[in-house]
């Protein structure tokens, strides 16, 4: 018997799509769980990684508590938290395991973001007149879109993943098939839903490819050769003799 | 009129970058400081709009301390050009040029039209409007800098090194082009630079500047070459050598001036110049 023909056999017949734990519930609970984590996440980490990046003060203790949030087992975690909040509020202690997962990378790209912009652009900006707010908003944020995009990206497919354990408080999700496979020895049951999760990650990391891609702005992406959008002439960019190109009549 | 009293600036490490400066820059003239690298001139640059604070002492434009204005209205009513231009690099050449209009609540039509005509006086085509300044080469992308430093029509423009990151080529042309629009447009242009010979061709009034901003000699290029202060500034500004040192060479049809290498610079011409 070949397990991998199995597990595709067992994926595609038509009682794992119907029924109260059909795959599509479990992949939307799964799909539900990581977007309310990155969410909340986010909404915690943006703006502390955008305080950061703009002031250039609170670095090391972010750097510090991100080390720390990533050494967090998080099946750990969500084990300890469910007993803390106990049993009936099991799907707030795995929401909080999955932010707390999710605000390392989201913190990251939020100040490396704004630490790879060009000192003397953020100084050039400050100089003709702009408010902290305004270098904020129209300089700062536009240029350090592409790393925030990473930080997204990288939090998303670790909590996509990890979104797996909350099986085993019994929140659904795609990890059920994987733990009632192991309990009832099915391990055909086991790799389709490993399967699934490790499509649901590809799909995610695709799709965030393409969005850190159109989240470079214009005028860097032509700097880079990358394909350069609309509103640039259709001629070569740079002249290739700056001499004679700077010669006006 | 921008007058610096006593000004002292020392930066939080304990380095002083500007002691006890005392100067008057006049208006409608380029005031250049020159000196190495290190010696405070950036910093007396960037004092005038309160970019940096000087420690003591007080900076005023026209009679008024800058310190009671506010920082960002008073950024936005300079002009500042600095090396590389300092572009924004996700904003397009018009957007560039009209971040001060812009910001000083300009509509989008009005400030573009105002860089268009902008991009004219600086002598570039408006045909590259909506390039990006990646797509420019870097004497287009300077000319871009001095035209946005224009855009709001300061009184004052402060260039901070504005030519320094540019081929000899460009730099020579561009310097030749700020000779033209100063005479057009009059500006009080203050103008920093580790060149002797780019402050002694663009300043009317020269500072020459060592460590601490300590004044060596301020005068214009002609005071400042006739007569040196020490042997310090007339080995600095190159007195002794290339071509500011010049002999009288007879030849069969008059007199002529040679430099130091030998290479005959021009003819000696009797009377008034």
């Amino acid at each position: 018997m070949n397990l991998l023909a199995d597990a595709f056999a067992w994926l595609f017949a038509p009682e794992q799509w119907t029924g109260p734990n059909a795959l599509q519930h479990l992949l939307a609970q799964q799909l539900s769980f990581t977007a309310t984590a990155v969410a909340i996440a986010a909404l915690i980490a943006v703006p502390l990684g955008w305080a950061i990046g703009h002031t250039g003060r609170g670095r090391e203790v972010a750097v510090a508590f991100s080390g720390a949030a990533r050494a967090v087992p998080s099946f750990g975690l969500l084990v300890l938290l469910v007993l803390v909040f106990g049993v009936l509020r099991k799907p707030e202690a795995a929401t909080v395991t999955f932010v707390i997962l999710a605000i390392p990378s989201l913190l990251a790209g939020a100040y490396a973001g704004f630490e790879a912009i060009d000192r003397r652009v953020v100084d050039a900006a400050r100089a003709v007149g702009m408010t902290g707010a305004q270098i904020l908003w129209r300089v700062e944020i536009p240029l350090g879109l592409p790393l925030l995009v990473a930080g997204f990206r990288s939090a998303v497919l670790q909590v996509v993943a990890t979104v797996t354990i909350a099986a085993y408080v019994n929140l659904g999700g795609l990890g059920l098939p994987i733990i009632t496979g192991l309990s009832l020895r099915r391990y055909e049951v086991v790799l389709g839903g490993a399967i699934l999760v490790a499509l649901l990650a590809l799909v995610l990391d695709a799709l965030f490819a393409l969005a850190q891609r159109a989240a470079v702005p214009h005028g860097i992406r032509a700097d880079q050769g990358h394909p350069t959008g609309r509103r640039l002439d259709p001629e070569p960019a740079a002249p290739a003799t700056p001499d004679t190109a700077d010669t006006h009549p | 009129m921008i007058e610096f009293r006593n000004v002292t600036k020392r930066f939080p490490d304990g380095t002083v970058a500007v002691d006890s400066f005392d100067l008057v820059i006049p208006s409608r003239r380029t005031t250049v400081f020159v000196g190495s690298s290190g010696c405070g001139k950036t910093t007396l640059l960037r004092m005038i709009n309160r970019m940096v604070e000087p420690t003591s002492g007080t900076v005023e434009i026209d009679g008024e301390d800058v310190a009671a204005k506010q920082g960002v209205a008073l950024r936005r009513s300079i002009g500042y050009v600095m090396q590389n231009g300092g572009l924004m690099p996700h904003f397009t050449v018009a957007e560039n040029i009209a971040t001060v209009p812009r910001l000083n609540g300009r509509t989008r039509r009005a400030a573009r039209a105002r860089a268009l005509e902008l991009m004219d006086v600086v002598g570039l085509d408006t045909a590259m409007a909506d390039r990006y300044p990646s797509q420019l080469s870097g004497g287009q992308q300077q000319r871009v800098g001095v035209a946005r430093g224009l855009a709001a029509d300061p009184n004052i423009l402060l260039m901070d090194e504005p030519f320094g990151a540019v081929d000899p080529i460009v730099r020579a042309e561009l310097q030749r082009e700020l000779i033209r629009l100063q005479r057009d447009l009059d500006k009080t242009v203050v103008f920093v630079t580790h060149d002797v010979d780019e402050a002694f061709l663009l300043g009317d009034q020269v500072a020459i500047l060592a460590e601490g901003a300590r004044r060596l000699q301020v005068g214009s290029p002609s005071e400042i070459t006739e007569n040196p202060a020490d042997d310090f500034v007339a080995a600095f500004i190159g007195a002794d050598r290339g071509k500011r040192a010049l002999r009288v060479k007879q030849t069969p049809r008059g007199r002529v001036l040679v430099d130091a290498e030998g290479r005959t610079q021009g003819v000696l011409v009797e009377g008034e110049g």
